[in-house]
């Protein structure tokens, strides 16, 4: 990659926006994805009891059965977001700066 | 199952025999405890060796240049390469380690798989794109781009041995009492058949066939698995509120199994587990080494997409297999031995907690079932071994070998031998550590293979990407603390000191040194880097500008080679 061609992109607003909307969309997913986890993880280690107690009464399910099942969930929808996003938006938007500076 | 059927089980070790070589006769001859015989497993297992050779020969002809030896050619789809990823870590440590787990503990089995999990979202976000627009071969490629290449290599490498080396114990140890259980050969005999296959898909076929091996066998455990998880849950007629009283009732610990357990009494420890688990998986040589098999970053993204759904999926069918154990094979009279274990008699599950999925999927299908899911696991434990091998021997010969030694000057036919000669080298020392570590819990080994991978391997491929500030010598000092770091504490800690070494106190307390190790790494490569002013350190931050233009857009990036 020669300077010019840094120069270009760098200056280029569709690539500000590409790396400002990457790394927003990015970091609040994996944010998300953290509190939700060690959330998890900080009711297991300081409340073990919460997710123990019976989903209703009479029943052996504990909350931590759907809690635990719907951690797993969310993982896989939060990963299927962002690549929804960057499949539409990031890829047409690299597409356009690629041409844009190889003219 | 075949107790009775003593010629026929004769018949077989002499069938078995016929296709080992020599060293193996021995070791079924000699005073094994002989195990009940499955014509089955045996067969299945034959079929699949047999099938995936086939695809060996199949990818050794289409393998030539270091880009099809190392990444495939970079030609296998997103979804492919997402099956693959799911095959590489749904290893027989998850299925084995984690239904056995459920099995014993309950609800803890869960937390362990939601922590092997949760790291997926984060290398989706923050890792597959830029690395595979970064890399080639090695996610040392990619730590190394803008930093000095001998140093940061020869750490990147040290790295990918340690965790692979780790990683290979859970593997082997699995496959060897898989073995003993199944074919009735010895643990040493089955280690070195294990050894022998992994070497010789690698070294004939590399990642083109070890993909393929992958493949199938990740379709092959989904396949499985799930019908596992259906005739559970058909027991207890689809409600897993009848199914989870059942196993209350029949589990030794009762009610307490669907709570949070002994595995989260100490809190920091919890939390240490979820930081090695999380940031450990984004540190994986084997794993990072996958997303350069695919033409770009989209597919490089879909394939954790890919990935992430499958290995959701199962670990949902683990926890259901492992209560399905609880019901129908725990304390079971069929499943039970006795053993002597410091001189007094202890009764546990026919070769060891690690086998209940294996029982169970004979409780629930029968022999012929039970052939496929032992075959099923020996291939995930085949395939998974083939992987890190291939790990392992890029990093000795394209990182350590071309970069270090011959300072980019060997040509790729002499690269791909070294490597080949690595991947040999592996399999001895795969088969000697399979053998040392036979008596420990094989999920617990993966989790000191994360730890390292989260100190280590995992800020400063992080850093390289993300921190401009970045040096080679903060890149090598605080890796090196980080790796220093995790592998003492696991050494002083309770897994090692107690419970290999045979002291009577842990010098340092907690299983896992995530949570102390990876802030420790990331704290000494920022104070390294700030305080480096050479001419060097500066050269190294000006060319973040490039690297990072290229890690967005892709331009310049690796393409797939056209054949």
């Amino acid at each position: 990659m020669d300077e010019a061609l840094i120069q270009r992109i760098q200056s280029n607003p569709k690539f500000t926006q590409l790396v400002e909307t990457r790394s927003r969309l990015g970091w609040t997913l994996s944010i998300i994805m953290l509190v939700i986890y060690y959330g998890f993880i900080l009711v297991l280690a300081f409340s073990p009891t919460t997710f123990g107690t019976p989903i209703s009464a009479g029943s052996v399910t504990t909350i931590g059965i759907p809690v635990g099942v719907l951690v797993i969930l969310s993982a896989f929808v939060i990963t299927g977001v962002y690549v929804r996003r960057a499949n539409t938006q990031f890829d047409q938007l690299t597409r356009e700066i690629v041409e844009e500076v190889r003219q | 199952m075949m107790r009775s059927l003593q010629s026929r089980a004769a018949l077989s070790v002499a069938g078995l025999v016929a296709c080992l070589p020599a060293w193996a006769a021995d070791a079924i001859t000699g005073d094994v405890k002989q195990r009940d015989l499955n014509w089955h497993a045996i067969i299945m297992f034959f079929v699949f060796v047999a099938f995936t050779l086939g695809i060996t020969y199949w990818a050794a002809r289409r393998t030539r240049s270091a880009k099809d030896f190392y990444a495939a050619g970079g030609g296998i789809s997103g979804f492919q390469n997402g099956l693959a990823i799911a095959g590489d870590y749904m290893s027989a440590a998850s299925f084995l380690g984690i239904s056995a787990l459920v099995m014993t503990s309950g609800y803890d089995g869960l937390i362990y798989s939601i922590g092997f999990l949760v790291g997926w979202p984060i290398i989706t976000f923050l890792v597959a794109e830029r690395l595979r627009n970064l890399g080639k071969f090695t996610f040392a490629d990619v730590a190394s781009y803008r930093l000095s290449q001998t140093p940061v290599r020869t750490f990147a490498a040290v790295g990918t041995l340690c965790t692979v080396a780790l990683y290979l114990i859970a593997q082997m140890v699995g496959a060897g009492k898989l073995i003993q259980l199944l074919f009735g050969m010895s643990y040493l005999s089955a280690v070195i058949l294990v050894g022998i296959l992994m070497v010789m898909y690698v070294t004939f076929g590399g990642m083109l066939a070890t993909t393929w091996v992958q493949i199938i066998k990740a379709v092959m455990l989904l396949c499985g698995a799930t019908f596992m998880a259906i005739m559970v849950l058909a027991t207890s007629g689809f409600s897993f509120e009848t199914m989870f009283q059942t196993a209350v009732a029949s589990h030794p610990k009762g009610l307490a199994i669907m709570s949070p357990g002994g595995m989260v009494s100490n809190p920091i420890d919890a939390i240490s587990l979820g930081v090695g688990l999380m940031f450990g998986t984004a540190g994986l040589p084997h794993i990072l080494m996958r997303f350069f098999t695919v033409k770009d970053a989209k597919e490089a993204r879909k394939s954790v997409f890919v990935a992430t759904g499958f290995i959701g999926y199962f670990y949902i069918l683990t926890f259901i297999i492992g209560f399905g154990a609880i019901m129908l094979v725990l304390g079971k009279p069929e499943f039970t031995e006795t053993i002597v274990k410091d001189g007094q008699p202890v009764s546990q599950l026919i070769g060891g907690a690690n086998m209940a999925a294996v029982h169970l999927a004979n409780a629930v299908g029968g022999d012929f079932f039970l052939g496929f899911i032992s075959a099923v696991a020996f291939a995930t434990i085949l395939a998974v071994v083939s992987g890190l091998a291939l790990s392992g021997a890029s990093a000795v010969s394209h990182d350590l070998y071309a970069s270090v030694f011959a300072k980019g000057r060997a040509t790729e036919a002499k690269e791909i031998r070294v490597s080949k000669m690595a991947t040999v080298a592996l399999g001895i020392v795969a088969i000697l550590l399979g053998i040392l570590f036979e008596n420990q819990n094989v999920a617990f080994m993966v989790g000191l293979a994360f730890a390292i991978a989260a100190s280590a391997n995992f800020p400063v491929l992080f850093l390289s990407m993300f921190w401009k500030g970045l040096t080679t010598r903060g890149a090598v000092v605080g890796g090196l603390v980080g790796l220093l770091s995790a592998v003492v504490m696991i050494v002083l800690g309770p897994a090692v000191w107690v419970k290999t070494l045979g002291h009577a106190q842990a010098l340092f307390p907690y299983e896992n040194p995530s949570i102390f190790s990876m802030p420790l790494a990331f704290l000494t490569i920022w104070i390294v880097s700030s305080l480096d002013n050479s001419a060097q350190a500066a050269r190294e931050r000006a060319l973040f500008i490039p690297q990072f233009i290229r890690s967005m857009t892709g331009i310049g990036a690796e393409g797939a080679s056209k054949h």
